[in-house]
């Protein structure tokens, strides 16, 4: 069976009788990557990395996400321990943006953003 | 003063060098996250290096920091016979890693609290990127002892290759002494023995012996420009360039 990380496949490794050794190695866990540019920010998901274990996810993942972003802190978490619906259901969130149903549209959490944005840029003078 | 001038070049050369070796697994790291983290850790090292090479410029009255770095005779270098050693396997490259980086994080601390103002200040500047370099090290020692009997078999002997080199790290030079009465830093002694017990509480965890370093011959001679054979090659490669063309604004 060939292997499901091109990296792996890259190394064009001899097929052994059995596989036992690659099984061990080809498949490492593959861990969601969040970022989290300054304190008090939300994680922001940026990719995945591909690890024995948590510790060593953080290693790479700093190494792969945290080198060229400013950053406080990463998170990682298994891609398996995240729930989602499938896209097949992408109609059931149809009728919430439809034409029909404008009134569903939280249009005033765009307000909200321009606030906020106003805000900011006028920190300064409302202190 | 001449005698800062001894210490500084020590440490800048040994980091120079280390970098070097480092930025030899770039395109060849085992895997690729590896490869990034060997290569990250050259561009720190030789970043500091060069940190200290300026600061034997500008307050030391040497060189400018490129030449001292690309335009020495083998003989001048002062790093020791550890770093020169090539990279071999990864058992080896990653133990030597681990020795060398918990080594130079130490002697950073101790900076921290020197009176030459420029080293305390680098000493703070990098504490960061110490802390990294460190918990890079352990992580994989930690890994690859407790994972099979092969990565622990080849860990173990690499362990018992570098460790007689290692101990060169703290061969002591002209002027150390007055270094240590001037308080520009405690020594090279303290820092041995503060590094084997670190070094010795992660080899346990990780189920490696750390041979006696009573019973172990240190390998000395890089400090007073006694190299290995292994040096003069990293060095036309590593000067090739600079070299060709000293004079050249780059």
């Amino acid at each position: 069976m060939s292997s499901l990380d091109p990296r792996i496949n890259r190394l064009e490794l001899p097929q052994i009788p059995g596989g036992e050794i690659l099984k061990n190695q080809e498949h490492w866990i593959t861990y969601e990557v969040f970022h989290i540019k300054k304190r008090g920010d939300h994680p922001v998901h940026v990719g995945c990395v591909h690890a024995p274990h948590p510790d060593l996810a953080l290693v790479f993942a700093k190494e792969q996400y945290g080198r060229r972003l400013a950053c406080v802190s990463l998170w990682v978490c298994k891609s398996s321990d995240i729930h989602a619906f499938s896209m097949e259901d992408e109609d059931m969130f149809y009728s919430a943006v439809s034409d029909e149903k404008k009134y569903r549209d939280a249009s005033g959490f765009k307000v909200r953003d321009k606030i906020n944005k106003f805000k900011k840029g006028n920190s300064d003078a409302l202190v | 003063m001449h005698s800062i001038k001894n210490l500084l070049y020590n440490i800048a050369d040994d980091l120079l060098i280390m970098g070097h070796r480092h930025s030899e697994w770039t395109g060849l790291g085992p895997i690729l996250e590896e490869d990034i983290s060997f290569s990250s850790l050259a561009q720190d090292k030789i970043g500091l290096a060069y940190q200290i090479y300026k600061i034997l410029n500008e307050t030391e009255k040497e060189d400018l920091p490129d030449r001292i770095a690309f335009l020495r005779n083998e003989s001048q270098y002062r790093c020791c016979q550890f770093v020169e050693l090539p990279n071999g396997e990864y058992d080896f490259s990653l133990i030597r890693h681990f020795l060398f980086d918990h080594a130079m994080d130490l002697r950073f601390r101790m900076f921290g609290k020197s009176n030459y103002q420029p080293l305390s200040f680098l000493s703070r500047k990098t504490a960061g990127e110490m802390k990294y370099h460190i918990l890079h090290a352990d992580i994989w020692i930690k890994q690859l002892g407790n994972n099979n009997e092969i990565s622990h078999v080849r860990m173990q002997k690499a362990i018992e290759v570098a460790f007689p080199y290692s101990l060169g790290m703290f061969e002591t030079f002209p002027f150390e002494k007055e270094l240590i009465e001037l308080g520009i830093y405690q020594g090279e002694q303290e820092i041995k023995i503060s590094w084997l017990e670190k070094i010795s509480m992660i080899l346990k965890e990780a189920n490696f012996n750390l041979p006696d370093p009573e019973k172990i011959k240190p390998v000395f001679g890089g400090r007073t420009g006694n190299h290995t054979g292994f040096l003069k090659p990293l060095l036309e490669e590593m000067n090739e360039v600079y070299s060709s063309d000293p004079e050249t604004e780059w």
